[in-house]
């Protein structure tokens, strides 16, 4: 493809499924997923990376969806919080969560949890002060962090204590 | 907000892509990681008519060792650099600098190219690229040219790049055995544009250290040894006030991390 287009053809994977589309190419994915795909899980806050609500995976990746254009996806897999939630993913993640109360509005959860996850995934055994400097981009207004920061050391030692 | 209208394209090539940079002139721009051109669309403050999309010329990405140098790709993403064994290796500079740009999320998208093209002056890489006195591969319709780091940053936001030219690669000279660096910045919050920082390096013969967030672009000073680096900087640098800072608080701060920063490099 060369000549620019203000409409653009797209074929993804979405949590799994083939979607296909036809998008005009301001469209950022965040608003894609959310009003195209109705995958409101994805949250809106700042749409100029600041915040960190609007994280998703891209061909395995996180990244912040009002920073890309749904154009850009073409041909790419994306995961969203549904995703990750339906596939039991990060179950553990989410009980913990509510368990050390880590979400009061919820707004900033999905993102956190898609950035938790992939902390988890890259370093299994994070201190807090490393788990605080990875969630640096995810805002919360609720919760003061600790307790989300609580929940995420509370996953990495039980599955440090399961794989012994 | 949302960006405006623009058209898209996504060229497969670095000859493609120049054609259409060629094609569309003023009108077009170069998207990259988009980390710092998509807030500037949504803002308003940026409205091409053509963006041209990078992101699939994989030509542009990669790290790679030659005899006597490191090229790193200007697609290459900030989150590959920071993982990179070899800029480990022979960069310890830039592996020091970019765990400070931004967070995971927007490393992996961000690319090198991207932050040198935009030549943010409280950016860490263009800092590093001066400090290690790194070469730009440019190319344009007329072929390729290299512009040394120290004639490529012109200003706030402003290069040596000129209409209808891409930022291919940066080229880093292998370090000699001996020569050693150091890196520290001061930011309110981790990932944060830096409110002061200082990207040094020392070899057997002269050190020289860039300072960044303190004018319009990176300052770089140059000295003998550690010490005479320290007097230049305790007497010339007059940083300017920003959203973060005033003047006298900048001077402060960097003072203390010159202190702190520079000694490392006599370790
Ligand atoms: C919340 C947040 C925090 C951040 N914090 C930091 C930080 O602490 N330090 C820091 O350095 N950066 C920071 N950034 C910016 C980030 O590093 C960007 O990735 C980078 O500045 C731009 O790279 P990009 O690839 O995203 O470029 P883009 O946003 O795609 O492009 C930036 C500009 O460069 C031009 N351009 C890009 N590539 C080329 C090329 N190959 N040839 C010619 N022109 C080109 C584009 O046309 C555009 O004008 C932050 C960003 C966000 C959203
Ligand atoms: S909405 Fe994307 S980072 Fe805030
Ligand atoms: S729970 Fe409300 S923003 Fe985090």
């Amino acid at each position: 493809m060369s000549a620019p287009l203000e409409t653009v053809e797209i074929a993804l994977i979405v949590n799994g499924e083939r979607v296909k589309r036809s998008v005009p190419a301001r469209l950022n994915l965040a608003d894609f997923l959310r009003h195209e795909l109705e995958l409101t899980g994805t949250h809106v806050g700042c749409e100029h990376g600041v915040c960190g609500a609007c994280t998703v995976r891209v061909d395995g990746e996180i990244v912040r969806s009002c920073l890309m254009f749904a154009a850009q996806a073409d041909g790419c897999k994306v995961d969203t919080i549904e995703g990750l939630s339906d596939s039991r993913e990060i179950e553990e993640l989410q009980s913990a969560f509510v368990l050390t109360n880590a979400l009061q509005c919820g707004f900033c959860t999905p993102g956190v949890l898609m950035a938790a996850q992939a902390l988890l995934r890259d370093e299994p055994n994070p201190s807090r002060e490393r788990i605080r400097e990875y969630l640096s981009g995810n805002y919360c207004r609720c919760t003061g962090y600790q307790a989300i920061v609580d929940a995420i050391e509370a996953v990495a030692k039980a599955r440090a204590a399961r794989s012994k | 907000m949302k960006a405006p209208r623009f058209a898209y394209a996504r060229p497969a090539s670095i000859a493609e892509a120049i054609a259409l940079l060629d094609k569309h002139k003023d009108d077009a721009r170069v998207l990259a990681g988009g980390q710092s051109l998509v807030p500037m669309l949504n803002f308003r403050v940026a409205a091409p008519k053509v963006l041209v999309d990078i992101n699939r010329i994989s030509a542009l990405a990669g790290i790679k060792i030659a005899k006597a140098h490191v090229r790193i790709g200007a697609l290459t993403r900030h989150a590959e650099i920071e993982r990179s064994a070899d800029v480990a290796k022979h960069l310890p500079l830039v592996a020091a600098a970019m765990p400070h740009i931004a967070h995971p999320a927007i490393r992996n998208r961000g690319t090198f190219g991207g932050s040198c093209a935009l030549a943010d002056p409280a950016a860490e890489l263009p800092a590093c690229a001066l400090a290690l006195g790194a070469t730009f591969v440019v190319a344009g319709k007329k072929g390729e040219r290299r512009i040394a780091a120290g004639d490529f940053f012109k200003g706030l936001y402003a290069t040596a790049l000129k209409p209808g030219e891409l930022l291919v690669a940066a080229e880093f000279p292998l370090p000699r055995p001996g020569d050693t660096s150091a890196f520290g910045e001061l930011a309110r919050r981790h990932g944060d544009y830096a409110m002061v920082g200082v990207a040094a390096h020392g070899s057997g013969k002269s050190v020289r250290a860039a300072f960044f967030g303190v004018g319009d672009r990176p300052e770089v000073f140059e000295a003998d040894t550690v010490d005479g680096l320290l007097s230049k900087v305790e007497t010339d640098l007059e940083p300017r006030a920003d959203l973060h800072a005033s003047a006298a608080t900048k001077l402060h701060l960097a003072k203390v991390l010159a202190g702190r920063v520079l000694k490392q490099l006599i370790a």
